[in-house]
This record gives structure tokens, C-alpha cells and sequence, in this order.
């Protein structure tokens, strides 16, 4: 079958469906209500389970309980809505229940704004909710790589036993790209038996199963902390994903940036390529495990003078990049959250005012 | 001679951690008698609330899951949802359940989720130290209305089963107690016909048990019944509030 | 080669929707395609614009600062795009609602009444097809054939209407060419 055109939003709903997930809650918010606008009719198309919630709270525990009894389930939201899932977020990683959680972010904080931002790095990647936990982020730069990593979530969240969160922003949401959706990416049944509440029937045992995050005994709750923590270990050996441009030449400085900005940069890396001015780019795909390897290598090579975290926020990422560069090279942060997203011609400009 | 009085197969072995003269374990008891005599534990998963119940999950023998405070209901749609074939109970509280779960339950009850909320009244925030509750009585005491509930101030107590039983949405809705026998037996049949309605993927059906907090009351298990019996029922009274019958025209009684 | 086109208009004049066929007749031509939208809390009476960019290779950047094409709508769209079109690209704008020019001297200008051509063939919601006929006729920047395929997929499930839009594309092709 042949490319299509979709919007981002429409896209990630057909990701879900196509990867096996045919269960759905959301509760409307722009810039991602198309994603629930679709669902409605497509979910029951296919069989599946499709319900608007009475608010992102509810939806978030909508999702724990299906996810808890062992359902392939998701969810999407934007960033206010994200940060009332919170609760249910932290819930769910404590209990170790798979679930895929979709962030269309736009401009906070508050109300903030409705057009694309990236001002919700530190909420996905450091926590959010409350407790030690983490979330393994995928950040998709286009439609087809959002399809890619919406169906890959799934195995993913299955694999950890923990919420994956697809961190788009409202441009991958509302632009319409030709996409496909392979065929291999379809998850495979995952065994649950062993710790879901599917009903002891279901899994042939007189065992109970209890699904819960309470652990009041500190030595318990401490262990519980250690297991989580090396799950999360488990994904930086594992699970990290990253895309290197143009590093192969001599560049004197290195961009980092994600998302929808890191296509901005390569075409800021191409322009300035003709110009014959090299500049090197690291693209992280996962958020949380961040490649902290390839930025370090990337960062280190000896033409190498400094590096730049370009994003849609304040200055987020670009701690993450300080921290793995341990101050071999300069670091600057660049970037804008009102929702324009910076053109090329910008980057460009400030990239050379470095050089 | 054959056993005539047995503990229920799905109340588990344990010692609970309820207070003495708590009504919690009459409560417990009675669901699970309910859940022996339909023969469901093989399909059902309980719903623990943040509460003094909410390690309920060490006292029976089939699956739980444990939420967060108020959230049961939304959990128990999920659950619903996805396995409709489950059958699912929240157990709950008045501060979980009516005060930072009201939407949920609402929302819940009105989209006529198929599961059964039981609901635990005891007029006051029992394991966080007996702070007010929103069913706290008028110039009633707590850790948080030291000088008695003031109404002026904070609102009358809120009646769940009749806030429940405006919704439009056929449901089953009864509120019965557990402070003595003679209110007990009412309260099995209670909690029977919620889950029966349930089987039969009727309705959503809820069973509100007025209940006794003789620790928080600052009262004996004794005085604690007698206080109930007094003060609650009369301005919460037992009884059936909605049935699925009256939506159906009210023909087929049970 | 990278080309892009702004469509600008009032929301409710079907802006995101003609932008979309453009898009889809692109796609179909074997080329890299992204349909930007900007998207404000209006649902009708509004400010709309998309951006459609085409090119033969993956294309980085979505956000494009001077766009080789505009398609104007009305008057605000004119005024805020005009200065922005690269030099040598087309300029096509609703002579019908918009009395000026765009005051470029070194872009193809074309003025065509799209309004008034799709109120003349029976609707005047046909006029964002008008337009786009009117824009490809002259930019050249997708096959019209494949175009033409493409506006009639798109009107598939109101079959009533096929007739109509067929017109209006041609309507707006043959006001081009004559000018």
C-alpha cells in the first residue's frame, strides 16, 4: 500500500489501532482533539473501545485500570491535560503497569498558549507526578516517525512494565504528511498472567493478583524504588535512540535538538552546508533515556568548539546536555515558547553569531 | 453435624487492621458473602480506595487493584470497559468517594457504568485522624471543626443516594447500615441485588452503608451504635432511592 | 527542488481544504509533501492559512519564512504574505474582495474574481476550487490532470457536487490562462 496523507493527530490514532491497542479514553483539549474526533468512529470500526471522560484525572485512571488488568490501553493530551494525568501517571509507574501516553504539548505555563512549544521536557522526562519514577520519552519529528514510535510504545511499555509517553508538539499533531504503516511494527501479545487483575478464571489460577502502589513498610517501598530504578537503567542500555547529521565532517559547533526544531535545524545545517560552514547536529529520539553517549562523542570531537540545545522552551534540554558534556565544551541554549517556531533564517543567525 | 456458621471462602485468613468496633469487617463480610453465594470470584476485581480500606485488598482472596484518593470509579470504568465480562466493585469512603471523588462517582453513575460502588459513611475522615468529612453532621466534632461543624461556614452534609438518584440515568441506588443486625440483613439483600443488576449488565448500582467510627467519635463501639442509630439515620434514612425497575416501568420486580 | 504555496483567507472559505487537494495531487505525483495549518481558537470568520511545501527530497523544515506562492483570499492575507513571496513566484488574489495589488513588481501577479466565477456556476463555496484551478493553471506546480483527479476523490461520498467543482476548477484555469 501506497504513502497516505494524514494529519499527525489522525495518524497517532491509526498508530494505535494498527500496533494492536484497541482501547481508548481521552478527554477533549487543542491542539490533539482530532486524535479523539477520529478514535470515536474508527475505534468501534475495529472493535475497539472509544470514551470521552469527564476530565483528564479520570481519564488518566480510566487508562490504570484497564492497563492494570492487563488491556493494551492509551491515552492522548496536551500539556495542561498532561499535567492532570500526572497523578495517574505516577500511580501507574509505581504500580508497574504498561500504558502509552501522548503529549501534543503547546505553550505554558498555565493556559499558556495553543500553538507547538516544547516547554514540557522537564515534566516528561524528570517526573511530572510525584515519586522516583521515570517515563521512557519518545520525541517524533515528523507524522511517519510519530506512527513509528506510537506503534512501537506499545512492546516498549510492555517490555519496562512502565507508561511510555509519545512528546510531540502541536505542529507533528496538526500537520497533514504522507505516511505508512508497516505491517512489522504490530505488537505481539504480551503475557500478563503473571501480575495482571484480569480475573482469576481468565488465567486458569487460584492466585490473587493485587495491583497496587502502596508500600508502607519503608524496607518494601525501598525495594520497590530499587526495581523501578533499574528498569529505568535497563532502558539507558537498551533503549536509546538518537539520530547523528552531519558529524561526520569537521564542525567547530554541534546543535542538539529534538522534535519539530531539529527539522528547522537541518535545514539551518543544510544552508549554512552550502555556505561552507560546518555544523554537526545530534537529534535525540528518546527524551528519557537521553543519549547521553552520542551528545558526549559528538560534543567531544577535537574541531568541536561548542554546542547549542536549540528548543522550544526556556531551556530544558539544555541541562541534560550539560550534564553529559561534564563541561568539556561550552554549552548555549537557544530557543523560543510562545508557539512561533523559529525559522531557519533565525537559527542560522545565531549559529553564525558563535562561530 | 455440618458446619452452620464458617467464615466466606473469598474473606481471606487474615487479621484486618480495622479498630475495634469498626463496622469495616461487616461490611467486608457481607461482600463477600454476596460474591460466594453468585459464585463470581474467579471474575471479580475489587477496587481499594485511600482510606482506612484501602489494604482491603489483604482481606479478600480474589484480585484488586489500589487507587488513587476518589478515583475508584474512574478505575473501575476502565476496567469496565475493557473487560466487561469483570465483575467490579469499589469500595469507598465518604472523603474518598464524597469529597475528592464526587466527579468521578457522578460522572460514573451517570454514564451507567456497569460495576457496583459500595459506599462506606461514617460521617468523618477515619485514617488520615478523623478530620470533617462533607457527610460530617451539623455541630458535629472533628479533629478540623473543633467547635462543631458550623454550617453557616461549610454547607450542610452532603446525601449522596439522593444526590445520586437526581441523575437521569436508570441506576440502582439504596442506602442501608451496618450498625446492627436488624439494618445487616437489609444490607446483604443490598448488596446482593447491586451485583445481581450487575451480572445482568443492567445498570450502575451503588449501596451506600451508614457505618460507625467509634475511634474518631471519641466514643465506645457501644455509644458509637447508639450515636448512629440517632444521629445519622435520621438524616440519613435507609431504604431503595432508585431502581432500575422504575425506568422499566416497574412490571418485573425482583 | 523545494516549492511552497500560502493559501490565505477568512476561515470558512474552505482555505485548509483546497490546500489539502494541492497536497494529495502532489503526494500522488511522487513527491515529499507537508500541509501546515495554522490553527486558532476561531472556528469560523477567522484568519486561516496553510502552507503547502512540495519537494523531491524529505523535507526539513515545515516552517517557511517566504513562501515561493501565495494564494490570497482577501484583503488581511494580502497585506500580511505579499511582501513575504520569493521573488519569481505567483501571486494569485480574489479580484472579487480584494481591490488592490500586491505591489510586487518581481513575482507573476495574477487578479482572477474567484468569488464572483463560483457564484456565476451556482456556488459560492466552490470558490476556494476556482482559485485552486486558477493557481495551478498557473504555477504549474502540480499536473493539472492529476489535479483534476484528485478534486473529484475528494468529493466521492457527494457525488452531486463533482460536477460542480470539475467546473470550478476549470473556470478557474481558463481565468488565468486568459489573463
Amino acid at each position: 500500500m501506497g504513502k497516505i496523507l494524514m494529519k499527525g493527530n489522525e495518524a497517532i490514532g491509526e498508530a494505535a489501532i494498527r500496533a494492536g491497542c484497541l482501547n481508548y479514553f481521552a478527554y477533549p483539549i487543542t491542539p490533539q482533539s482530532e486524535v479523539s474526533e477520529y478514535l470515536s468512529h474508527r475505534m468501534p470500526e475495529a472493535g475497539g473501545v472509544f470514551l470521552q471522560g469527564e476530565s483528564e484525572v479520570a481519564v488518566g485512571y480510566m487508562v490504570f485500570g484497564a492497563a492494570a488488568c492487563g488491556e493494551r490501553v492509551f491515552t492522548t493530551s496536551s500539556s495542561p491535560g498532561i499535567s492532570l494525568m500526572s497523578e495517574a501517571i505516577s500511580y501507574i509507574a509505581g504500580a508497574q503497569c504498561p500504558a502509552v501516553f501522548v503529549n501534543i504539548m503547546r505553550g505554558g505555563p498555565g493556559l499558556g498558549g495553543i500553538l507547538p512549544s516544547q516547554a514540557d521536557y522537564f515534566q516528561a522526562t524528570k517526573g511530572g507526578g510525584h515519586g522516583d519514577y521515570r517515563l521512557l520519552v519518545m520525541a517524533p519529528a515528523s507524522v511517519q516517525e510519530a506512527v513509528e514510535m506510537v506503534m512501537t510504545a506499545f512492546p516498549l511499555a510492555e517490555k519496562y512494565r512502565n507508561p511510555v509517553m509519545i512528546l510531540g508538539d502541536g505542529l507533528i499533531g496538526q500537520m497533514m504528511e504522507p505516511v505508512e504503516f508497516p505491517e512489522h511494527l504490530k505488537a505481539e501479545p504480551s503475557n500478563k498472567d503473571d501480575w495482571a487483575t484480569n480475573g482469576m478464571d481468565t488465567r486458569k489460577s487460584t492466585k490473587k493478583n493485587i495491583v497496587k502502589s502502596l508500600f508502607l513498610d519503608p524496607v518494601v517501598l525501598n525495594q520497590n524504588n530499587l526495581t523501578l530504578k533499574e528498569k529505568y537503567n535497563r532502558m539507558k542500555r537498551e533503549d536509546v535512540m538518537w539520530e547523528s547529521y552531519n558529524t561526520d565532517d569537521e564542525y567547530k559547533l554541534l546543535i542538539v535538538s529534538y522534535g519539530t526544531m531539529s527539522r528547522v535545524c537541518k535545514t539551518a545545517v543544510d544552508n549554512m552546508k552550502e555556505e561552507g560552514i560546518e555544523v554537526g547536529m545530534i537529534r535525540p529520539k528518546t527524551l528519557f533515556p537521553f543519549p547521553e553517549k552520542a551528545v558526549f562523542e559528538a560534543a567531544s570531537k577535537n574541531s568541536c568548539k561548542m554546542v547549542l540545545s536549540i528548543e522550544m522552551s526556556m531551556g530544558q534540554m539544555v541541562e541534560d546536555v550539560e550534564r553529559c558534556i561534564h563541561g568539556k565544551r561550552p554549552v548555549e541554549w537557544y530557543g523560543s515558547c510562545g508557539g512561533d517556531v523559529p525559522t531557519p533564517e533565525e537559527i542560522m543567525d545565531v549559529v553564525k553569531s558563535y562561530l | 453435624m455440618g458446619k452452620i456458621f464458617k467464615k466466606p471462602d473469598c474473606l481471606a485468613d487474615q487479621v484486618t487492621h480495622y479498630c475495634p468496633g469498626c463496622t469495616h469487617g461487616v461490611a467486608h463480610r457481607l461482600i463477600a458473602e454476596v460474591i460466594d453465594e453468585l459464585g463470581i470470584a474467579g471474575k471479580t476485581v475489587g477496587i481499594a480506595p485511600v482510606g482506612c480500606a484501602v489494604m482491603a485488598y489483604n482481606y479478600f482472596t480474589f484480585d484488586f487493584q489500589e487507587a488513587a484518593h476518589g478515583r475508584a470509579p474512574a478505575m473501575a470504568t476502565g476496567i469496565k470497559r475493557v473487560r466487561p465480562d469483570l465483575v467490579v466493585f469499589t469500595y469507598q469512603g465518604d472523603g474518598d468517594l464524597a469529597s475528592i471523588g464526587m466527579g468521578e462517582i457522578i460522572h460514573a453513575a451517570n454514564r451507567g457504568e456497569k460495576f457496583t460502588t459500595i459506599f462506606i459513611n461514617n460521617a468523618v475522615y477515619g485514617m488520615t485522624g478523623g478530620q470533617m468529612a462533607p457527610t460530617t453532621m451539623p455541630g458535629q466534632r472533628t479533629t478540623t471543626s473543633p467547635f462543631g461543624r458550623d454550617v453557616e461556614d461549610v454547607g450542610m452534609p452532603i446525601k449522596v443516594a439522593e444526590l445520586l438518584s437526581a441523575l437521569q440515568t436508570p441506576a440502582y441506588i439504596a442506602r442501608q447500615s451496618v450498625i446492627k443486625p436488624k439494618y445487616i440483613v437489609k444490607a446483604k439483600k443490598a448488596i446482593k441485588t447491586a451485583f445481581m443488576y450487575q451480572l445482568e449488565r443492567r445498570c450502575f448500582s451503588f449501596v451506600e452503608l451508614v457505618s460507625t467510627c467509634p475511634t474518631n467519635w471519641g466514643l465506645t463501639p457501644v455509644e458509637a451504635v447508639i450515636w448512629a442509630e440517632e444521629k445519622l439515620l435520621s438524616y440519613y434514612p435507609t431504604g431503595e432511592y432508585k431502581s432500575p425497575l422504575q425506568a422499566e416501568g416497574g412490571d418485573n420486580a425482583t | 527542488m523545494q516549492r511552497e504555496v500560502m493559501f490565505a483567507g477568512f476561515g470558512g472559505q474552505g482555505i485548509l481544504f483546497s490546500a489539502k487537494i494541492l497536497a494529495e495531487a502532489a503526494l500522488q505525483e511522487g513527491h515529499e509533501v507537508v500541509w501546515i495549518p495554522s490553527y486558532g481558537p476561531e472556528m469560523r470568520g477567522g484568519t486561516a492559512y496553510c502552507m503547502v511545501v512540495v519537494s523531491d527530497r524529505p523535507i526539513a523544515s515545515p516552517i517557511v519564512s517566504n513562501p515561493l506562492h501565495l494564494v490570497a483570499m482577501n484583503r488581511p492575507s494580502l497585506d500580511k504574505f505579499a511582501p513575504v513571496v520569493k521573488p519569481g513566484g505567483v501571486i494569485m488574489i480574489n479580484s472579487s474582495l480584494i481591490q488592490i495589488d500586491s505591489g510586487r513588481k518581481d513575482v507573476d501577479e495574477i487578479k482572477v474574481p474567484v468569488t464572483d466565477i463560483a457564484n456565476e456556476i451556482g456556488s459560492i463555496k466552490a470558490a476556494n476550487i476556482v482559485a485552486l484551478g486558477a493557481f495551478v493553471a498557473r504555477s504549474r506546480m502540480v499536473d493539472f490532470e492529476i489535479l483534476k483527479k484528485c478534486v473529484k476523490d475528494e468529493f466521492l461520498s457527494k457525488e452531486k457536487l463533482i460536477a460542480l467543482n470539475m467546473q470550478a476548477l476549470e473556470s478557474g484555469r481558463l481565468a488565468a490562462l486568459n489573463q
